[in-house]
């Protein structure tokens, strides 16, 4: 009887493109909530939680994916904006970058080649297929950048932007402490590794513990993003 | 904001122009990205050399949308159970591959920029000379 009713309100709701725009902003920021009540743990991240909850959802109903996005495009859509928005702490860190050119530049070409390297290459080693390993190689880049690229070389946007967002969250939980290991307790260099190698995620993690750690870590994103964008497209096209 | 908005969506927009009309592989919105960046720094420059901030609307809206970065990935992410099945059969290169590539990465990046910055602490912040 009940099952019939919800049925009833459920088919007709199912249809429309808002139904999934609403549950997605609402796990969202109930994900948010729970993330508060519990002090801003970095291994409870509110994006992989919405993530997973809303997934579970679609899945539940029966759901085609295609059908989820129909609704959520509206959000999708946003990432353009939101990454040419990079801009704007780009441009405001300008003179730190231009500061110590040669050092963030050599930090960032290192650090984005060991990503891409290293996450093709464990791939590939443990038998991994090659699209896997392509979407593996632009997953430190900051997820709209990522998901592009992602798509531009082959891979498959939708398993970069999850290993995005899980390799932020291991940026997150063990950069500090990882950092600490090598007696580095320079906030610049914390930034910087944690918008390299985790890019949001991370950088969410050390902003507010000092704010040069957020701006070099702000810089990390965006240019990591750029150069990852520019060198990983032709890379592909070299080697193929 | 609306103002904000049309600014990002145009330089958005003028990115996938150009990446079409030059076969640049390059996505759009990055070009838009470095386009705006290099509009600002010209602006600040001209304008207000040691008070580098964008017009107030772009800097909010800016702001807000990378505020909340995580949830404008939620569907690209849900995008996931689509692909269950490669999950399934690759879990193990996957899990290694990020864990792994993370850590080497940050270790990398940590290890080089502490590296130059140790060697030219002397150097290091003076105030107002910006280059």
């Amino acid at each position: 009887m009940m099952g019939r009713e919800i049925t009833a309100i459920w088919v007709p709701l199912e249809l429309s493109p808002l139904i999934w725009l609403v549950i997605t902003l609402g796990m969202y920021l109930a994900a948010r909530r729970v993330q508060m009540l519990l002090g801003g743990k970095p291994y409870f991240n509110p994006v992989l939680i919405t993530i997973v909850l809303v997934a579970v959802i679609v899945v539940l109903t029966g759901t085609p994916y295609k059908r989820y996005f129909e609704g959520a495009q509206f959000i999708n859509f946003l990432l353009g904006p939101a990454t040419v928005a990079l801009a704007v702490p780009l441009a405001r860190n300008i003179h730190h970058v231009l500061r110590s050119l040669h050092s963030i530049g050599l930090a960032l070409l290192a650090g984005s080649m060991t990503s891409i390297v290293t996450g093709v290459g464990i791939v590939w080693l443990l038998g991994g297929s090659r699209i896997v390993a392509l979407s593996m190689a632009p997953k430190a880049v900051t997820t709209p950048i990522a998901i592009a690229v992602s798509q531009e070389i082959g891979g498959i946007p939708a398993l970069t932007a999850a290993l995005a967002i899980l390799g932020g969250i291991v940026a997150a939980v063990v950069g500090q402490r990882l950092l600490r290991q090598f007696k580095i307790e320079d906030w610049r260099v914390h930034g910087l590794a944690a918008g390299v190698a985790g890019s949001g995620i991370a950088a969410a993690q050390v902003a507010p513990l000092d704010g040069m750690a957020a701006a070099f870590a702000a810089l990390g994103i965006a240019i990591n993003g750029v150069v990852t964008a520019i060198v990983l497209p032709l890379l592909v096209l070299l080697l193929s | 904001m609306i103002g904000a908005i049309f600014i990002l969506m145009l330089f958005e927009l003028v990115g996938e122009i150009l990446r079409s009309a030059l076969h640049i592989a390059v996505p759009g919105p990055v070009i838009g990205m470095l386009l705006l960046a290099a509009v600002l720094v010209w602006r600040y420059r001209r304008e207000a050399p040691l008070n580098p901030e964008a017009p107030p609307a772009l800097d909010k809206t800016a702001g807000v949308l990378l505020q909340h970065l995580g949830l404008l990935f939620v569907p690209a992410g849900v995008g996931i159970i689509a692909e269950a099945s490669l999950l399934r059969q690759e879990w193990m290169p996957i899990l290694v591959g990020v864990v792994g590539s993370t850590v080497l990465s940050l270790t990398a990046t940590g290890l080089v920029m502490h590296h130059f910055v140790r060697n030219t602490t002397s150097i290091v912040p003076q105030e107002g000379t910006a280059p």
